[in-house]
This record gives structure tokens, C-alpha cells and sequence, in this order.
């Protein structure tokens, strides 16, 4: 009895982890065919893909970094998934924290990094909070669906971004020969990400986004706010009859969401190699389509902070690998963004099922268990060690 | 501001706005089925710009706009099926699939213009409709009823949508699906049946929404949409999930942007204020629905994959 | 449940499959943009590669590149230099609008030892400025810019697309009857501002009495604005229209329809109707050649080129479809001459 229930747990686990692994592949199969119609060696493109992604430090390095926003943005989205709201609006938050973020830069002196570092990185992060509590306000206070709002506000956030850009924060010297680029002058060194190993280009940025992974993971769990999330985005009835105030809930939901992408907004500035903010008159040039990607990255780790962290390094993996890739066997970019495309619909489709195998290997765990305890002390209280899974967190079980 | 107010400018304006409502009513009206059945579709823009691409392609090689229109409801009733077997079959978190399908369209589309195509290639376009009678009306005639077909086609497709989802069985069975799954299926309603039909005809309302912009245009190009898919399902939840709400969005969302555009063009709005006015279509959504504070409920098994017994 | 899974599963697979196949399985003349480094036809008497290496060329743009505007001004001057040369290499990385991948794409090459990498984009600038010190055997070209940060490996290029812009606003006030010309712009931003004030300045200059309408839709990729943007202009009177940027299509398809003029910029447009006058047409050529030769010799930048018309880098093509009056062909090869001599100036 214990040895079969062991073995079919094992089994399922271990097919658990396997599927969005076989998605993956699936996905990339499927690219493999792809390549071969468009006359590319897709051999020695995955190796071009593997190797851009993970081959050495310096891919390493790319990875980590493209990886950064894609975690500040999934531990955002999952804080406000947790509380029942739905953010699409990352892209915008990212632009408003990097505009805050760069215009509170360009209006102070030349401090040291150790001041001025902490100032522009919050005013990132007050930029994106802003940017997140609008729509957070409008759903508490007035009814307005957040998806709705956080469109919206994307678009009006690229229209600012040109605005400021073009006008009150373009660098002088692009007036002054007549270029006009719309970007800003460089910004205070003192504003720089310093770099972690003292060279090289891997800055402080990916340890930031993996320290916010933990602090909202013990705010999550460990706090009665993140309880007051969870409850409220279980239940906003239940929630609400127990006295919670849901309303400044789900604004704080939001903020907290958009203040998380703004401070990936934030980093992209000052950890970018321009040290500056430039726009290419849409979102995606600035933000690299993170805000989405983001929220793919936040479902790949199981709406759960800490395994937002492996999801969005192998996600950012697989989008610096798909570049290196492009440019290896000399395909379209497009191809790269329909492949991705094609990896997020074959993740997520099985995920389903990943999680049902997961639930059969708990119900076989459980089952051993109760057996094995039964058999032990067979007229002894019932056991109950093992309570049932809060349904609240089933979705924060490793996978 | 007097530039404004002159007959030709007044005309075009209103036309203006809603030539540029229809894609968006196209889009939203197909996603309203699927959300008043509880399925949550993000990826309308993928399936608008692949409609999109199929359309022109098919005009292209062939000259006839009502096979590229077929083009664009085939390929819409086949991406929303896959839609609707990943959200309603597979159950997975509707949110992040709907992001896959759109970037999945979006790389596509262009891929399969750079192959097939390669720079951008003129269309004829729909012909243009005046309604006999209704179109020699003075200004009025000009602005709503000389038109290419594909807008009153849209437009019709509004009160139609009323009638299916308030007045048929099928309507109603798309309302209890979407309140409460599990009280439909205990009456012998098939959730999943009642989901892909919804799915589908969003997927193909994307799809007709996405050619008909195409050929409207005479153009295709990378990304031709513009992310029109996304405001389309925000109006959705301005519409509060009724045909006429959908509308009164789009219609609104239009409007102010003919505006914007006629006020740029007379210099009413400064050329230096361009980018701020451009803001104007997002920020007036935002508080006319404020402002109107409208609280409907929305389907209370949104997003909410059904599970028999579960 | 499981037997359901999979028929969904084929059908998802069957579907992705047929547009996948219908892809990429289409005509593959436009194989991607690579030549390859066969010593290709006459030309080819440069000793670049003596040792029998072949001298690589890399690419990044933003935009698609064959967008008939931008991205496929530099891809086509760079493959008409290379058929002239023996041995020349070229990859493309196009389509990256992200900033931050363009930088990625820009080191990349650099580290594979590419001998001249063009960054052929305003807004890579500031990524090149950090990137170019750290690969001092690599040359770099920026455009459209005029700043090479006081680096001796960095070429920058840029277009006086007012001066085009300048010729195309005489010609559409003298074509003009009603006396307003409508302008379809992106974002007031770099070559797009430029062009746009020359046109403005152009046509006012022709005729004070003309009225020059100007609309920033407020993006480079929305064609269904541009489209709305040009009917707007048409209702408040305009019978000549001009525009820049990739999304002008939808423009020019309007005016198509209503009859009206059209006037284009940055590659020859003349492909999309009757209705379009002339293009002014960017061949960077002109500075590439310059620049190769300049590496040849050792010297791997410093130089801020600009392509105008006294150069041959900017050419007003006519369409041939479009049957110009005489007089206003004179005009134009006036102004042409005006500019080149310095007697007109376009004000920027």
C-alpha cells in the first residue's frame, strides 16, 4: 500500500516537473520547423540560442539583465493577483516610474551614489506607485474595472513619455545641433547601478529584483497586510464581513503592483548602457514588452515571488537566446516574437494539467500518510497533521 | 476654433470617428459573448492582426475584398477555437494565454507579411454604400449614411447582439454559463459547448475586425493594429458588458480621436501639444465612466475556468 | 477529459501548423537580407582582404527592412556598396525597436570581431557611446546623428532631410489650387521634425499665402490615425498632402482615393500610387564609401557625415506615373540648384 502510493507520487511529481519543460521543447520544435522552412540550419541556431542564453558569463550576464524587469514586474503582477486584481498596466508603470525616476535625476546636483542612488530608485517607485494607484482608486472608489484603466493608462503613458521627452527633458545638446533626438543628456554618474563585480556590465539590478521577490514573499506571508491581500482576493464578501477594509486594500494591491514596475522602470534607466532615458514614440522600445512578459514570467513561477526568481531567468533565457538566435542563422526578428508567442500558449495550456498531476501526487501523499498512520495505531485519534491545503494557497506550492 | 465649425470639416469629423469605431466595436462586441460566458480573451489583438494580415493577403493576390473578408472569418473562427480550447478545454490561467496569442499574432502576421509580401502593397478597398434615401439627407447623410459596407455591417451586428444574448435561448445559456456555471450545468447546459461557441464568435469577430481594418486601409503593415485589440476588450468593461454600452465606448473612443485629429490639423491644438492631445481618447474613457459611475457587476465566473463537480 | 485533451491538443497543433507552414514556406526571394562573400561581379578590385578574409558588415535597425521608409534606406545603400566591393559580408538585425536588444545586437557583433557595425538608429546613440570604447578595433557608424562623442572609432551620419523636404514644399504650393497643404507627421522628434519644417518652410516660401497644416498623430506605427489624420487634413481643405515615417501608408492610400497630391520622404514611394509627385530618397551610399575607404586606410571614425542634396546623398525622385508640369519640374531643379549654392536656405 505505502510502497504503490509512493511510487505513484514520485511518479507524478517527477511528470510534474516534466511538463512545462515538454512544453517548452514542444514550442520550440514547432520553431525547429520554422527555421527549416525558412531555409535555417535550426541546429546550429539552438545552439546559437543556448549559447547567447546560458554559454557564458557574458550571456550570463544579458540574461540576468533581461531577466531584472521581467521579475520586478512578475512579483508586482503576483501581489496584485493574489488580491484579485488584474494589472496589464506594467508597461505603463514601468514608463512612469522611469520618467519620475529620471526627471527627480535630472533636477538634482551631483550627489554621491549613496544618496542619490536610494532618491532616484524610490522616485521610481513613487512614479510607478502613482501610475498604480490611479487605476487601484478608480476600481475601490468608482467602479472602473482595472483592466479597463490600466489600458488606458498605457497609452497615456507613452504620450507623457514622448511629451517629456521631445520638451522639458529632452538633452540640450540634441537642440543644440539641431538632431533632436528625444532623449535625455546622460545622466549623474552618481545615479549609475553600480556594477557587482567591480566590472563587467552585471549591475546591482537582478540582486534588487531577487531581494523584492523575497520582501514580497514575507509580506505575503509572514505580515497581516499580506494576509489582508490574500483574504481580500479569496473573498472580498468574507474579507469585508470580517472587518477588513477592502477598499484601501485593493488600492494598496495596486500601488504596490505598479510601484514594483516602476522600479523596474527605474533600473532600466540607470542600469542601461546609455545612462539615460530615450524613446522610440512607443512603450515597447523603452520597457522591451516587459510588462507583459512579466506577467507570463509571474505565471511561469506559479504566481508565487520566490519562483518568479528561476521562471523569469529562464524566460529572460529564452528571449536573449531568441536575439542570439536571429542574429546566428539571419532569420526575422518576427519569427522570435511568434515563438515566444507560441511558448507562453504551450506553458500556460499545460499547466492545467502540471497542477492536476501535482494535486494526485498530494492525494497520494496524504493517502500514504493516513494509511501508514493507520496501520501504526489503529485505534489511536484521528490524524491531523496534515490538514488540507487553505485553498488560498494552493497556487504558492512550488510546482 | 470658427475653422471648426463649417460643414465639410463637421461632416468629416463625425465620419471620421466612426470609421475609427468600427474595428473597435468589431472587436468588442465579439469579445463581449465570450466574457458574458465567463472566458476572459487577452489575445484579440494577435487575432485582430493575423484577420488582419489573411485579409489583405487574400485581396492582394485575388482583388476581391469579400474573399479577403472570408479570409478574415476563417481565420478568426479558427484562432478562437484555439482560444477557446486553451481557456475552456485546457482551463488555463486566461489572463497570460490571451498575452501568448497576442504575441504569437503579432510575430506572425509580420512573418508571414515579410515572406509573402515584403513592402507595403496598395488594396482596393470595400465600396462605398450610400443608403438610398438616408444618404441625400443634408449633413446628416454625409456623415452617417455614405459609408463602406463593413460599417453598417458593425453597426448592425449591435442590436443583433441584443437580441441573441437577451431575447434566445442561446443568449440566455451564455448568461447562466457566465453567472453560474455550476447551476447550468446541474440543468443540463454544456458549459464547455456554450464557452467555444462564444469563443469562436469572438475569435471571429477579432478576425472580420482585423481584415476589415486591413481593407479599409487598402494597407497592411508590421503591427497594423496598434494594440486596437486591447482597447477593444477595455471597452468591453465600458460597455458593462451590453452591446449598446459597447458601442456608446467605441463610438466614444472614436469620436474623440477624429476630434483630436481635426483640432491638430486647424492648429486649434498647438503642434507642441500634439503628444498631450493624443492622450485625450484614454483620459475621457477613463472619466466619462467615472463620471457616469455605472456600477454594473460583471459576470461573476469571469476568468474562472469550470470544472464538472469541482 | 483525456481522449478530449488531445483531439484539442491536435487541433491547436493543426492549426499552428498551417500558418506556420504558410509562413515560411512562401516565396523565398527576399531570402533575408545576407549576401553572401563571394567576390561578386566587376567591381572588385579593393584589397580589403588581402588575406582572403572577408570584410563584415553588421546592421541593427529598428524597423522592418524593406519598411519602404527608414530601415531599408541603410540596408539597400549598404547592399549596393557591397556588390561593388570584392569580399564584403553583411547581417542584418532588423526589427529592434527595443533599445535595450539593440544594444545587446550592437555588442554582439562588436565582439565577434565584425569590422564595421551601423547602428542605424537616433536612439541607439546613447548605448554606443558606452559600448564603442570598450571594442577600439571596431568601427561603428550611428545615424541619423551628428555626434561621434569624441571617439576616433565611431562614424556618425545624418540626413538634411529639410533640404529635400525645402523642394517638396515649393513643388506642392505650386501644385497646390486651393491654397492648403496638409503634413501627416509621427512624433515632432529628429528627422521628422526636420523634414517637416523644411516642407513647411518650402511651400510658405513659394507662396505666403499658402496654408500649411501640421499633424503629429503622436506615433510612428499607427496607420489607421495617420489614415483619419490625412481625411482630416483633406476636410479642412488641403488638396497636397506630404508625410513622414513607416506609418504614412495609410496616408497615401487616402489620398489616393480623394485625388489628392502626395509628396514622400525617405525612400521612393512612387510604388504606392498615381497620386504620388516625388520622393526624396536617402542614399547613404555617398557616406558609406567614404567610410570603407577611411577603415581601409586605418582610420575607423571621427567623421560626422551628412547626405544633402549637393552631395548626391539626397535625390528628389519624380514618379513617372505622375505627368509634372513643366514649369513646376523647373522650380524644383531651381530650388534644387538654389539650395546646392547656397542662395536658398530652408531656415533650419
Amino acid at each position: 500500500m505505502t510502497t504503490a502510493g509512493n511510487a505513484l507520487r514520485v511518479r507524478s511529481r517527477f511528470v510534474a516537473y516534466l511538463v512545462p519543460i515538454a512544453a517548452v521543447l514542444a514550442a520550440l520544435l514547432l520553431g525547429a520547423i520554422m527555421l527549416v522552412l525558412l531555409d535555417a540550419d535550426p541546429i546550429e541556431g539552438f545552439k546559437a540560442m543556448f549559447q547567447g542564453a546560458f554559454g557564458s558569463a557574458d550571456a550570463l550576464t544579458a540574461t540576468a539583465l533581461k531577466a531584472t524587469p521581467l521579475l520586478f514586474v512578475g512579483v508586482g503582477i503576483t501581489i496584485a493577483f493574489r488580491a484579485n486584481v488584474i494589472n496589464i498596466g506594467g508597461e505603463g508603470q514601468m514608463v512612469a516610474g522611469g520618467l519620475l525616476a529620471t526627471g527627480v535625476a535630472l533636477g538634482l546636483p551631483d550627489w554621491p551614489a549613496v544618496i542619490m542612488l536610494p532618491t532616484v530608485l524610490i522616485a521610481g517607485l513613487i512614479g510607478g506607485a502613482l501610475w498604480g494607484a490611479v487605476p487601484g482608486a478608480l476600481k475601490a472608489y468608482y467602479g472602473v474595472n482595472e483592466i479597463l484603466s490600466t489600458i488606458m493608462l498605457n497609452v497615456v503613458a507613452v504620450q507623457l513619455m514622448n511629451f517629456l521627452l521631445r520638451g522639458p527633458m529632452i538633452d540640450p545638446g540634441e537642440i543644440e545641433r539641431g538632431t533632436r533626438i528625444p532623449q535625455t543628456a546622460r545622466l549623474q554618474e552618481g545615479a549609475d547601478l553600480p556594477l557587482l563585480f567591480g566590472s563587467g556590465r552585471l549591475h546591482i539590478g537582478p540582486l534588487l529584483a531577487v531581494l523584492s521577490a523575497i520582501a514580497a514573499y514575507i509580506l505575503l506571508w509572514r505580515t497581516p497586510i499580506g494576509y489582508r491581500l490574500r483574504a481580500v482576493g479569496q473573498s472580498k464578501d468574507a474579507a469585508q464581513y470580517a472587518g477588513m477594509p477592502v477598499k484601501r486594500t485593493i488600492v494598496l494591491a495596486m500601488t504596490l503592483s505598479g510601484a514594483l514596475c516602476g522600479l523596474a522602470g527605474a533600473v532600466l534607466v540607470f542600469g542601461s548602457e546609455s545612462h539615460r532615458m530615450v524613446t522610440d514614440g512607443s512603450t515597447a522600445g523603452f520597457t522591451g514588452s516587459a510588462g507583459f512578459n512579466g506577467i507570463v514570467a509571474a505565471l511561469f513561477g506559479g504566481l508565487h515571488p520566490l519562483w518568479t526568481i528561476p521562471a523569469s531567468f529562464l524566460f529572460g533565457g529564452l528571449l536573449v537566446g531568441g536575439n542570439a538566435l536571429q542574429r546566428a542563422v539571419q532569420v526575422p526578428t518576427a519569427l522570435i516574437l511568434a515563438l515566444n508567442g507560441l511558448i507562453v500558449v504551450f506553458v500556460v495550456a499545460s499547466d492545467r494539467y502540471r497542477r492536476t498531476l501535482q494535486e494526485r501526487a498530494s492525494e497520494a501523499e496524504t493517502a500514504a500518510r493516513l494509511a501508514a498512520e493507520a496501520a501504526a495505531t489503529p485505534t489511536g485519534p484521528p490524524p491531523d497533521a496534515t490538514p488540507p491545503e487553505p485553498p488560498i494557497d494552493t497556487r504558492a506550492e512550488p510546482p | 476654433m470658427s475653422q471648426f465649425f463649417t460643414e465639410a470639416v463637421l461632416i468629416a469629423t463625425v465620419a471620421s470617428g466612426i470609421r475609427l469605431a468600427v474595428p473597435l466595436l468589431l472587436a468588442s462586441l465579439g469579445e463581449t459573448y465570450g466574457q458574458r460566458s465567463g472566458v476572459l480573451n487577452l489575445g484579440v489583438d494577435g487575432i485582430m492582426l493575423l484577420g488582419a494580415f489573411g485579409g489583405y493577403y487574400a485581396v492582394l493576390e485575388t482583388g476581391n475584398v469579400w474573399l479577403g473578408l472570408l479570409v478574415g472569418i476563417g481565420i478568426g473562427i479558427l484562432l478562437g477555437l484555439a482560444t477557446a480550447l486553451i481557456s475552456v478545454t485546457l482551463r488555463a490561467e486566461q489572463g497570460i494565454s490571451g498575452i501568448g496569442v497576442y504575441l504569437f499574432g503579432l510575430g506572425m502576421s509580420d512573418l508571414l507579411f515579410q515572406r509573402l509580401v515584403g513592402t507595403p502593397t496598395p488594396i482596393s478597398k470595400f465600396p462605398k454604400l450610400d443608403i438610398p434615401g438616408l444618404s441625400d439627407i443634408p449633413w446628416l447623410g454625409e456623415m452617417l449614411f455614405q459609408h463602406s459596407i463593413i460599417v453598417y455591417v458593425a453597426f448592425g451586428l449591435v442590436p443583433f447582439s441584443m437580441f441573441v444574448i437577451n431575447r434566445t435561448v442561446f443568449g440566455m445559456k451564455i448568461r447562466s454559463v457566465g453567472e453560474n456555471p455550476e447551476a447550468a450545468d446541474s440543468l443540463g447546459v454544456s458549459v464547455a459547448k456554450v464557452r467555444y461557441a462564444t469563443v469562436t464568435i469572438g475569435g471571429m469577430l477579432a478576425g472580420v475586425a482585423g481584415a476589415a481594418l486591413a481593407i479599409d486601409l487598402g494597407i497592411f503593415q508590421q503591427n497594423l493594429t496598434n494594440a486596437q485589440g486591447f482597447i477593444a476588450i477595455a471597452l468591453v468593461y465600458f460597455g458593462a458588458w451590453r452591446p449598446l454600452g459597447v458601442m456608446a465606448g467605441a463610438l466614444l473612443y472614436g469620436f474623440v480621436n477624429a476630434l483630436v485629429l481635426q483640432f491638430k490639423t486647424l492648429g486649434i491644438i498647438p503642434q507642441s501639444w500634439s503628444d498631450i492631445a493624443a492622450m485625450a481618447p484614454a483620459v475621457i474613457t477613463i472619466l466619462a465612466l467615472v463620471v457616469v459611475a455605472r456600477r454594473f457587476r460583471q459576470p461573476a465566473a469571469l476568468t474562472k475556468p469550470f470544472t464538472r463537480g469541482a | 477529459m483525456n481522449r478530449h485533451r488531445m483531439r484539442g491538443t491536435w487541433l491547436i497543433l493543426a492549426v499552428v501548423f498551417t500558418l506556420l507552414v504558410a509562413a515560411c514556406g512562401g516565396d523565398d526571394d527576399d531570402a533575408t537580407t545576407t549576401t553572401t562573400g563571394e567576390p561578386s561581379g566587376t567591381a572588385g578590385q579593393t584589397t580589403t582582404a588581402a588575406s582572403g578574409e572577408a570584410f563584415r558588415i553588421a546592421i541593427v535597425a529598428p524597423s522592418a527592412s524593406n519598411d519602404l521608409a527608414f530601415s531599408q534606406s541603410i540596408v539597400d545603400a549598404v547592399n549596393v556598396v557591397s556588390a561593388e566591393r570584392a569580399n564584403v559580408e553583411v547581417d542584418v538585425t532588423d526589427g529592434t525597436f527595443v533599445v535595450e536588444d539593440a544594444a545587446a545586437a550592437i555588442r554582439d557583433y562588436a565582439s565577434q570581431g565584425y569590422d564595421l557595425v551601423i547602428a542605424h538608429g537616433s536612439q541607439y546613440g546613447g548605448s554606443l557611446q558606452e559600448i564603442a570604447p570598450d571594442f577600439p578595433d571596431v568601427s561603428f557608424a550611428w545615424g541619423t546623428a551628428a555626434d561621434t562623442f569624441g571617439l576616433d572609432n565611431v562614424f556618425s551620419y545624418e540626413a538634411a532631410s529639410d533640404e529635400g523636404g525645402y523642394v517638396m514644399g515649393v513643388m506642392a504650393a505650386a501644385l497646390s489650387e486651393s491654397g492648403v497643404i496638409g503634413v501627416v507627421g509621427p512624433v515632432e522628434v529628429g528627422d521628422a521634425k526636420l523634414y517637416v519644417d523644411g516642407f513647411k518652410a518650402g511651400a510658405e516660401a513659394n507662396d505666403s499665402g499658402v496654408t500649411v497644416n501640421v499633424n503629429y498623430t503622436g506615433s510612428f506605427s499607427d496607420v489607421a490615425l495617420a489614415s483619419e489624420a490625412a481625411q482630416a487634413q483633406i476636410s479642412a481643405g488641403a488638396d497636397v498632402l506630404s508625410g513622414t515615417a513607416q506609418m504614412v501608408v495609410g496616408a497615401v492610400s487616402v489620398a489616393n482615393d480623394a485625388g489628392v497630391l502626395w509628396f514622400g520622404t525617405q525612400a521612393n514611394q512612387s510604388s504606392l500610387g498615381g497620386i504620388v509627385v516625388a520622393s526624396q530618397v536617402y542614399k547613404w551610399e555617398v557616406v558609406l564609401r567614404d567610410i570603407l575607404d577611411k577603415i581601409e586606410q586605418g582610420t575607423l571614425g571621427g567623421t560626422v557625415y551628412e547626405i544633402n542634396l549637393d552631395n548626391g546623398g539626397e535625390v528628389i525622385e519624380y514618379n513617372p506615373a505622375f505627368t509634372l508640369p513643366e514649369d513646376v519640374t523647373q522650380l524644383a531643379e531651381q530650388t534644387i540648384a538654389g539650395i546646392i549654392d547656397g542662395s536658398i536656405s530652408t531656415g533650419q
